[in-house]
């Protein structure tokens, strides 16, 4: 059959898709949970302050509104590597102006040769690896979505 | 599954739907086997609350709210129409003023102090989900001059795996608007417009109370194995 076809999220979902502690599929202090910071940006280089995240490994979904600055946060479960793949997060991104949402992945800048070898990883550009990498930065784990430009994150078709 | 199997859906960038142009990706996907994604489990919403009372629109509040009582149902299916049990359905919309509760929408239409236009429910045994609620009305946007969107109920869903996630939009059968809507005309195919076009259904009409439509909704992927249920 036939698929249903996607159309945008738009701009009024606030009110409607966040439910209580959404962001947090962990408690923020749980053992081995993982908490990722970071922004969305259009082409324009400008925030997108309208988009929604979310986030799933296993039995657990994140989900999070951008702010005004473009900025979201979510906690899980750190992932463990499986069979011959790194660690991951599968990551979708809806927006106003996304006629059909993003699918991109987030894997661990401590994950160094396991990520070399990591199938998804082997079928990207090794230029563009980099936007699929969170990135340390002062103790926080940081992962910013590009949807356009040079720096632009790597999205996945399914 | 490739997108020349899938004709019916809208590309990323859509000019003449202007918020596209920034936002859109200009790079090429990169394609995943399939078979990687048939054997991931889906994303696990059991943490999303979903109570009876979700599924009645009109019944969220200390009245009934304004606008045409209308009763929207369907089935969620999978590729091979298999009916998807027990699987979240999402559901937001604006009022039977066209304006949303959202804090973002400015259009100068009242709010309604007994709608808020969100609701959740699972589908049933049958892979059936049934919401009651008002119509929504059309509403002005800046895409373009005089630009309106057609009266729509936002949908969400999220099937059994990653690629069945769907986050969509039905609209009213003999809409006049839809012609106009550079978000329906994304879809290149009109039948793959057709899909999202709810029918009219007597037979979910319930006499002296509400107008019934049908909408069925069919998510990409098939079930990983015979007892996942969603």
């Amino acid at each position: 059959m036939n698929p249903t076809p996607s159309q945008t999220v738009g701009p009024f979902f606030g009110f409607a898709l966040p439910f209580e502690d959404d962001a947090n599929a962990v408690a923020p202090h749980a053992a081995g949970a993982v908490r990722i910071e970071g922004q969305v940006f259009d082409g324009g280089d400008e925030p997108v302050p309208d988009a929604l995240l979310e986030v799933w490994h296993g039995e657990q979904l994140a989900r999070c509104r951008t702010d005004a600055e473009g900025a979201f946060h979510f906690t899980v479960t750190r992932p463990e590597a499986s069979a011959g793949a790194a660690p991951f997060l599968n990551v979708t991104v809806f927006a106003r102006g996304l006629l059909r949402h993003l699918c991109t992945r987030i894997y661990f800048p401590d994950e160094r040769a396991a990520n070399e070898t990591d199938p998804a990883l082997g079928r990207v550009d090794p230029e563009r690896r980099y936007t699929l990498v969170a990135r340390q930065d002062a103790g926080i784990l940081r992962f910013d979505v590009r949807l356009q430009g040079e720096d632009e994150t790597v999205f996945f078709a399914l | 599954m490739s997108d020349s199997e899938l004709p019916s859906e809208p590309p990323y960038l859509h000019p003449d739907y202007r918020s596209t142009v920034l936002r859109a990706p200009r790079r090429e996907l990169v394609r995943l086997p399939a078979e990687w994604f048939h054997h991931s489990s889906g994303p696990a919403y059991g943490r999303i609350p979903v109570r009876p009372e979700d599924a009645d629109l009109t019944r969220q509040h200390r009245g009934e709210p304004l606008g045409e009582r209308i009763i929207v149902s369907g089935r969620v299916l999978d590729s091979d129409g298999r009916p998807l049990r027990h699987t979240l359905v999402e559901v937001w919309q604006a009022n039977a003023a066209g304006r949303y509760l959202d804090p973002v929408d400015d259009h100068p239409a009242p709010l309604d102090p007994n709608f808020t236009g969100a609701g959740r429910c699972l589908t049933d045994d049958e892979g059936r989900y049934r919401f009651v609620t008002v119509k929504p009305g059309a509403y002005p946007w800046r895409n373009h001059a005089n630009a309106w969107r057609p009266a729509h109920i936002h949908f969400s869903l999220f099937g059994t795996t990653l690629a069945s996630r769907l986050v969509t939009q039905m609209y009213f059968p003999g809409d006049p608007l839809m012609p106009y809507d550079p978000i329906l005309n994304s879809i290149p195919d009109p039948r793959g417009r057709e899909l999202l076009v709810a029918r009219f259904d007597l037979d979910t009409t319930e006499p002296e109370w509400a107008l019934g439509y049908r909408w069925d909704i069919v998510l990409r992927g098939r079930r990983a194995t015979p007892l996942e249920a969603g």
